[in-house]
């Protein structure tokens, strides 16, 4: 805009039509690094992968092109409508559930209240913890006979079921530990978006004598809508694609795998312990299209319900 | 508000009764998070037999250590805890040092297909890391660098996410400083080495705990890579263990302390640093 004043911009702002060579060399040197490694890493692997989806491989054994056999393989197998079902399922014990918690936390939080950051620090604890402790403690406690959780039940005399391998509460149990352990993080990202709402608005609902209630309505939701989006779509994203604890807690050998096993342990199985690389690229790319589909159903959502200043 | 005095008293007590609700309900919080960790640091300490009484025992009776003197004998601690630091450190440091330059770049500097590029880095984004796994895994295969530090580095060589996120932090930055540099003879290494990268330190930060808390926790890779127990990171290694002592709570827990101790004992030093910086990644990026 102000190239005319400063002669000597140019060098970091050229016109499109022509480049200053040196500075050319020097972008070319410092995105190299980046540009190799995702075309070593990501590029090449994701066609790398579409290709192998249309293969047969059987452990060591020379791969065979089957063309789209993997995929009709895929929607006939009986496991990939178990975990596709219980994908979904989980996807939706835990997103609304979570989130709704995060911004109930994160707005009791927001008010002048001591020991703020102290709270804040206890709920993000389970971020800082590997997700293998937490499935283990989590085993533990959810115990039939012994587990913390079904003594405390029993003292109220109810009988607690067997949470991880009762076909009936395995996956909720799975969906209340994702809960537990992602609250803190979505609750960090939900303040700040509380802490940037200018304190004039909540002046002005204030004299206009509009209640909590109200105020929380239609200035908090609508001014951290977008925040809110952000993490509901970051939240979806990684429940479609929840491995470590589901992995760790429904083995084969529980008797609620089938109504506990995931899409990504399914690949994961089939992949390293199978040595299916085909298939399990068929159920990668699957997976991949499911999450394609509701990103874009909440992009879609955006439109209509995320406020923008 | 006052428009009574006799009115001024009762709203205060309904106010302070508001805080002690408001605290009341963030304590019981705090129970539900801080509990499954007070419950795996007792149970370790108990034996086998007292951790299965009924009624339980809260503290236990004798505080034993054989719980981790057992688990210590099984995995080779010391191996897990230096894999783990050494992939923690060095996925920052390639983090830091490759999202830095490449961000910079991006914001700052005019090149030909630039577009094409960044799209290159956007799509990464959007790709879910599972795709990659594979021919990730076939690679290091291939390249015979199976159980090794390297390939528990390997998926973090380059951070797409880091790029864009340093790029959104260059961005902000005013082409002034660089303009008054370039007058000065500096030339475009210095004016990013010298001015910009030094304005970026809060950024960074963020982005080495954000780098951290993620190759910290990621269990899928090291569990594939790195089979033999001596290259293990801590999150595959305790999820190893299971299988050995599948009932045997205590030492599992006791495991399980191990394992969380260091990232715990950081995240106490610098609470504030990693939650700000947390929040940091996510609001910009």
């Amino acid at each position: 805009m102000t190239s005319a004043t400063k002669p000597a911009a140019p060098m970091l702002k050229g016109r499109r039509e022509h480049y200053d060579p040196k500075v050319v060399v020097s972008a070319f040197l410092l995105i190299a690094p980046t540009i190799i490694g995702l075309c070593v890493l990501n590029i090449y692997p994701f066609f790398d992968t579409i290709r192998r989806s249309l293969y047969k491989t059987q452990g060591l054994g020379p791969e065979v092109y089957v063309k789209l056999k993997n995929f009709a393989d895929l929607f006939k197998d009986d496991m990939i409508g178990h975990a596709t079902r219980n994908t979904l399922l989980y996807m939706v014990l835990t997103v609304p559930v979570g989130v709704m918690l995060s911004l109930i936390f994160a707005s009791l939080l927001n008010s002048k209240i001591k020991g703020r950051d102290v709270y804040r620090a206890i709920y993000f604890l389970p971020m800082v913890v590997a997700p293998a402790a937490v499935a283990m403690v989590w085993r533990w406690i959810f115990n039939t006979e012994n587990g913390i959780l079904n003594i405390f039940l029993k003292l109220f005399g109810i009988q607690g079921p067997s949470w991880l391998s009762d076909p009936k509460t395995a996956l909720l149990s799975c969906a209340i530990i994702g809960i537990w352990s992602s609250v803190g993080y979505d609750l960090v990202m939900i303040l700040a978006g509380l802490q940037s709402i200018s304190k004039s608005y909540y002046e002005a609902a204030q004299i206009d004598g509009a209640s909590g209630i109200q105020t929380f309505w239609h200035i908090t939701i609508p001014m951290v809508s977008p925040t809110l989006f952000f993490v509901v779509l970051m939240r979806a994203m990684s429940s479609l694609k929840q491995f470590d604890t589901i992995y760790l807690l429904i083995k084969t050998t529980n008797p609620a795998y089938k109504q506990g096993t995931v899409l990504m342990t399914l690949f994961y199985r089939e992949a390293f312990e199978k040595f299916n690389k085909g298939y399990a690229s068929a159920i990668v790319l699957f997976t991949f299209v499911i999450i394609a589909i509701f990103t874009a159903i909440q992009f879609a959502a955006e439109k209509k319900l995320v406020h923008y200043e | 508000m006052t428009t009574s005095v006799p009115a001024a008293k009762p709203k205060m007590d309904y106010k302070a009764r508001g805080k002690l609700i408001v605290h009341l309900v963030l304590v019981i919080g705090c129970f539900v998070m801080i509990f499954p960790f007070l419950w795996m640091i007792l149970t370790s300490f108990k034996s086998n037999g007292e951790s299965l009484l009924i009624p339980p025992t809260i503290l236990p009776k004798v505080w034993l250590t054989e719980n981790y003197t057992e688990v210590t004998r099984t995995l080779p601690f010391g191996a897990l805890y230096k894999n783990t630091l050494l992939l923690i450190l060095l996925r920052i440091v390639c983090a830091l040092v490759f999202s830095s330059m490449a961000g910079f770049a991006f914001a700052k500097l005019h090149f030909p297909f630039k577009k094409f590029f960044f799209f290159l880095v956007l799509t990464q984004m959007m790709l879910p890391n599972q795709i990659f796994i594979i021919p990730q895994y076939q690679m290091l295969a291939k390249m015979n660098q199976l159980n090794s530090i390297f390939a528990l580095l390997f998926p973090g060589l380059v951070s797409a996410f880091g790029t864009f996120f340093l790029r959104q932090f260059y961005m902000s930055l005013p082409n002034v400083l660089s303009e008054a540099a370039t007058l000065d003879g500096c030339n475009t290494f210095q004016i990013f080495f010298l001015i910009m990268l030094p304005l970026t330190k809060t950024a960074m930060m963020a982005l080495a705990v954000f780098t951290a808390v993620f190759a910290y926790s990621d269990m899928m890779w090291p569990l594939i890579v790195n089979t033999n127990v001596n290259m293990m990171t801590l999150s595959a290694g305790i999820s190893s263990m299971q299988g050995q002592f599948t009932t045997k709570y205590p030492i599992l827990m006791a495991g399980s302390v191990l394992a969380m101790i260091p990232m715990l004992v950081l995240y106490l030093f610098f609470q504030r640093q990693f939650i700000e910086g947390i929040a940091l990644t996510g609001t910009k990026g």
